[in-house]
């Protein structure tokens, strides 16, 4: 057993024992923040492939801005713990069974496979860190389309909430 | 892997184990320098009974913290409450790690140079903004937590300050990181085989080779500054603590040593904020020359004390500014780093990167204009936004801007 499968053990069972924490806790506080576990605990993840860049963008992106967000809506809204039943009811009940099959046989699917084929993970993990030059380099190759097209979506979703928040013929207070 | 004693284990663990301590007893010297150097821009004296000069007084405050009654409110929600201190103290602590204090030094007995920096991974400035970020989650929960009114507003207004100015943090490095150069020979004396713009050891050896980078980019080092000072919730942006309106913001509650934990995480974040000002700005550990006299280990050392001292000096500017500036209006905070701060920062990026093509990267250059680019913009939004408030109050009488005109007339 060397250093990386010691460190994904312990960054998976960590964003493993998170994941699950976010439904079994009653409090929705305390789901966001073992949603953060998560978020920080997979950043270890992309550590150990060698993506540090892809490591740093979530947890600046995700662990420090939108669960920031998540908390703010939360706390304002004062939310309070959900009670033990209700939260599943009828037609919900019966989509949520069919998704879990789902996500059972998915689960299965790709722990069979990898215990035909241990050889993926660690071709992967020998590689070269991923470093920020390679990436501003594809992006603006390769993948430059693709680039292009998410920004503008990305900027009509920005121009699409200062509408919606901005009512017509309010000024500023 | 062949795991070496001494370079392997030894070298890494004092290295952290320095800095840790460094930190401390910057901690400690922070409170007492503060408080001294509040007392002396005030006029009067300051505390000097403990020990000489006072010097032992924050020694005296740890242990009246530690002795007090750990008290924990019974209206808390506890979990959180106690996790609060830790959330905020440990990404103050872990940050500083990529950050280069001198360039390095040979020891007899050891045939490697030793670089002075506990950590130089790749990401180098990424994982400072993204450690920082985290930081606001202890103010966050442990404003929620108290579950007092106070806490939770201070605690708000401290996320919606950090958010914006990140934003601000972020954009005003992006020139330093494109200018960020180094002649082969170096590169080779590093051991590496690219210029890693994202690499803070990188960027304190190219302002050793080519200028400071405060020079080149001085709009984005007032905007950087300006938002660390609104990052380590520090006067004049103490808003999320602002005695005066909601007791002690987010750590109302808080009392004996967890509130001298959220104490010594404001200061910690303020040294750490103060070192990387000066690596990305001040030139890191240079000052013309003087770094590299004596051998390779006084060189060494001599690196450290002037990155120490320089250090040191932005420390003073933090004391020295919260006893200049009054503390700003919230809705003054947001306008201000929203609509100056952030398109300095842009235009930063836009002008160096211009005219790093057009001029084919003189630096004089790119410094005058990156300094004419932020006074047109700054004047441009200035007027914008009086051309605004003039059209406004001439539309409707907001009852806001009734007292004032009232004052107006009295004068």
């Amino acid at each position: 057993m060397n250093a990386e499968m010691i460190l994904f053990s312990i960054f998976g069972a960590i964003s493993l024992i998170g994941a699950i924490a976010v439904i079994s806790f009653r409090h929705p506080i305390y789901s966001a923040l073992s949603l953060i576990v998560t978020f920080f605990s997979q950043a270890g993840l992309f550590v150990i492939l060698g993506a540090h860049f892809v490591a740093a963008v979530q947890v600046i992106v995700y662990a420090g801005a939108i669960m920031v967000l998540f908390l703010f809506v939360i706390m304002l809204l004062n939310l309070g713990t959900l009670s033990a039943r209700g939260a599943l009811t009828g037609k919900l009940k019966g989509v949520a069974i069919v998704f879990a099959i789902l996500l059972a046989i998915q689960g299965v699917y790709i722990a069979v496979n990898a215990l035909k084929n241990t050889a993926v993970a660690t071709a992967e993990t020998s590689a070269e860190p991923i470093t920020t030059y390679r990436i501003g380099e594809l992006l603006f190759t390769k993948y430059l389309l693709p680039f292009e097209v998410a920004s503008l979506i990305l900027l009509a979703a920005l121009i699409g909430v200062i509408v919606l928040v901005k009512r017509e013929g309010q000024t500023e207070s | 892997m062949e795991i070496h004693l001494v370079e392997d284990i030894i070298i890494p663990v004092v290295k952290i184990l320095f800095i840790a301590h460094l930190l401390i007893i910057g901690v400690m010297a922070m409170i007492w320098s503060e408080r001294r150097v509040s007392g002396w821009i005030q006029d009067r004296l300051g505390p000097n009974r403990v020990g000489p000069q006072g010097l032992l007084q924050p020694i005296a405050d740890g242990i009246k913290f530690l002795f007090k009654e750990d008290l924990i409110p019974n209206h808390v929600d506890k979990p959180l409450y106690v996790l609060a201190p830790a959330m905020l103290l440990i990404p103050a602590m872990i940050a500083i790690a990529v950050v280069p204090f001198g360039s390095s030094i040979t020891i007899a007995g050891i045939d490697e140079p030793i670089p002075l920096q506990i950590a130089d991974i790749n990401i180098g400035i990424l994982y400072i903004l993204a450690i920082t970020s985290l930081g606001v989650y202890g103010v966050v929960i442990g404003a929620w937590a108290s579950n007092n009114k106070y806490s939770l507003l201070g605690g708000l207004r401290s996320s919606a300050q950090m958010i914006s100015y990140e934003l601000t943090l972020g954009l005003a490095i992006i020139g330093v990181l494109m200018l960020t150069e180094l002649p082969n020979e170096i590169l080779t004396k590093l051991g590496d085989d690219e210029v890693n713009p994202l690499s803070l050891k990188h960027i304190a050896y190219s302002q050793g080779v080519h200028s400071w980078n405060i020079f080149v980019h001085f709009p984005a080092f007032l905007a950087f500054t300006t938002a660390i000072f609104a990052e380590t919730n520090r006067l004049p942006f103490d808003l999320a603590e602002a005695e005066q309106e909601l007791v002690a913001g987010y750590h109302t509650e808080y009392s004996s040593m967890k509130f001298a934990i959220f104490f010594m995480a404001e200061y910690m974040n303020m040294i750490v904020g103060s070192a990387v000002v000066v690596t990305l700005f001040l030139g890191g550990w240079h000052f013309f020359g003087l770094e590299n006299v004596g051998g390779p280990f006084w060189s060494g050392v001599i690196s450290f004390a002037i990155f120490f001292v320089k250090t040191g000096i932005f420390l003073f500017v933090f004391i020295w500014v919260r006893w200049s500036l009054p503390r700003f209006r919230y809705d003054q905070l947001m306008n201000f780093g929203w609509k100056f701060l952030l398109p300095v920062a842009l235009t930063s990026i836009v002008v160096t990167g211009t005219l790093w093509i057009m001029t084919n990267g003189n630096r004089l250059w790119i410094g005058i204009g990156n300094v004419v680019a932020a006074f047109i913009v700054v004047a441009v939004v200035a007027g914008l936004l009086a051309l605004d408030n003039n059209s406004k109050s001439e539309k409707q009488n907001t009852p806001a801007a009734a007292p004032l005109r009232g004052l107006d007339a009295i004068e």
